[in-house]
């Protein structure tokens, strides 16, 4: 099982990163995106109740969202792109382990969405994030990271199964992105004036894994975000997993 | 003239058609600006309390400016997503065998733009006004904002037919998205330009699309505008796209 896992693992890491086109947007889109925000926005910190005293400390969690949804897009489309070109149907034929693929494949994304967080964190640190949390936040952190990354490629994996078209999988992606963008991804909930964008946001569990994230950095050990960050990503993991698991099984029927 | 004429609707038709029977070409034009303006308007609302933030229509209308010229950016670039396309499938070869004056082509593809902005700016507007936006110009500022989105789609539209002449492929699309995505997002997207900090500030200082927001919001909110300034700025960019654009038309038609 493990040798399995690892060779499959291997073949999903490098079929990522012999694509640059794959590995480079999902991490300089979202760090766009921060340096953008964080010079345009730097004027809300002076909002009362704001947390941080720096925009980019507050803003430098999304990327953490935003580089798994490209890390969903990866896992779904490369399973899709096993089902189209029929690869899966050549696996059924073989005593390799249903579970292995899945994992194999999860593993490699995951790979991939390490090493997005290691660099946001890098950049972050060299312009001037402070980590309210302290250097023993950064496990903690990139464990909430990779369990995001987990959450949305097990998801993105369910989509390529069940579609079994690269298409849908893209497809989707705006879906996920409308969630980012209608949660407190910009401001803390409470400073949201209107109240039907708080009301989405509250509901959002976007918002949840955003704030767990972002507690590490602005507000240091904060057990109730922290709790739900790592909670509502542990749900959605588990729903993506066991989805992408039933969805696997139908596709390696033997017939 | 006459046949110019015929050729340039010719183009604007079939485009159009294209775009009204396909959803996969109407709706991200019609849904993305709405989800801007959604998450900009209503997930930014508390920046209109910031210290120094003085804008009187409210922050509503301060993002509706930026959003509907994004919008009218965005469909010139879908526009030149519709050239590239027909230079890969081989429409555009025979259109360019077929019209008696190629410069019509280019013309038939701009009004297509500008009916994109009129679509999706008709949108917005109702919008906008229906989730409570004040508008403190009158009909005169309304119309100038209006003039001033026209002109935006258009210059985007000239700059993406340019690209998509000379590329001749639907690969060369972040070639026409990634220079406008980042005109507009260099500029003064969620505060005024004055409460912009650092690196940010010098460059929305600098980048041309910056006057063209901050006068769109003036039109809005009712207050004194640069307007001579900034229609000069905004010709100068249609002027210097649209060169951009025949050159390519000329490349295409030496690449037969």
């Amino acid at each position: 099982m493990t040798g399995q896992v690892l060779e499959l693992a291997r073949r999903s890491l490098l079929q990522t990163l012999r694509q640059p086109a794959m590995v480079v947007p999902s991490i300089v889109f979202p760090l766009v995106l921060v340096a953008v925000a964080s010079g345009g926005l730097d004027a809300a910190t002076s909002l009362p109740s704001f947390p941080a005293s720096s925009y980019l400390d507050f803003i430098i969690a999304v990327p953490f969202i935003q580089g798994p949804l490209f890390a969903m897009i990866n896992a779904g489309s490369a399973m899709a792109r096993d089902v189209e070109t029929g690869f899966l149907k050549r696996l059924a034929m073989t005593p390799m382990l249903r579970a292995a693929l899945l994992v194999g494949q999860l593993a490699g994304v995951m790979a991939v969405a390490l090493l997005s967080s290691l660099v946001y964190l890098a950049v972050g640190f060299a312009f001037g994030m402070h980590l309210e949390s302290g250097a023993l936040g950064i496990p903690p952190l990139l464990v909430l990271a990779l369990l995001i990354a987990l959450a949305f490629a097990s998801l993105g994996a369910l989509v390529g199964l069940r579609s079994g078209s690269g298409e849908a999988v893209q497809g989707f992606f705006p879906l996920f992105f409308v969630l980012l963008f209608l949660s407190s991804m910009y401001l803390p909930r409470p400073l949201i004036e209107q109240e039907w964008f708080r009301t989405i946001a509250t509901y959002n569990p976007v918002s949840y894994l955003i704030e767990g994230v972002r507690s590490f950095i602005v507000i240091g050990w904060d057990g109730e975000a922290i709790a739900l960050g790592f909670g509502v990503a542990a749900v959605m993991a588990v729903l993506g997993v066991f989805g992408a698991a039933a969805a696997l099984r139908t596709r390696l029927v033997r017939t | 003239m006459r046949r110019s004429w015929q050729v340039a609707l010719a183009v604007a038709w079939r485009s159009l058609h294209n775009i009204l029977t396909n959803p996969a070409y109407l709706l991200p034009s019609l849904i993305f600006p709405l989800f801007f303006f959604t998450a900009f308007a209503g997930g930014l609302s508390g920046i209109g309390q910031v210290p120094g933030f003085d804008f009187p229509a409210g922050y509503t209308a301060f993002q509706f400016v930026f959003v509907l010229l994004q919008a009218a950016a965005f469909g010139g670039v879908f526009t030149g997503f519709g050239i590239a396309a027909d230079f890969e499938h081989g429409f555009s070869r025979r259109l360019l065998l077929a019209a008696p004056n190629r410069l019509a082509i280019l013309a038939g593809y701009a009004l297509v733009a500008l009916i994109r902005a009129t679509m999706v700016g008709a949108l917005l507007f109702a919008v906008a006004l229906a989730a409570g936006m004040r508008v403190g110009g009158a009909g005169v500022d309304v119309v100038a904002l209006i003039v001033l989105a026209y002109l935006v789609a258009l210059a985007a539209a000239l700059f993406a037919s340019g690209v998509a002449m000379r590329a001749r492929t639907l690969q060369a699309g972040p070639a026409m998205q990634m220079p406008v995505f980042l005109a507009l997002f260099l500029a003064p997207v969620y505060v005024p330009l004055e409460l912009l900090a650092g690196w940010l500030h010098a460059i929305a200082s600098a980048n041309p699309f910056t006057p063209l927001i901050e006068t769109g919001r003036d039109f809005i909110a009712g207050s004194p505008a640069p307007a001579g300034t900034t229609y000069l700025i905004a010709l100068a960019l249609v002027g210097a796209f649209g060169w951009w654009a025949v050159r390519g038309l000329r490349r295409a038609e030496a690449a037969g």
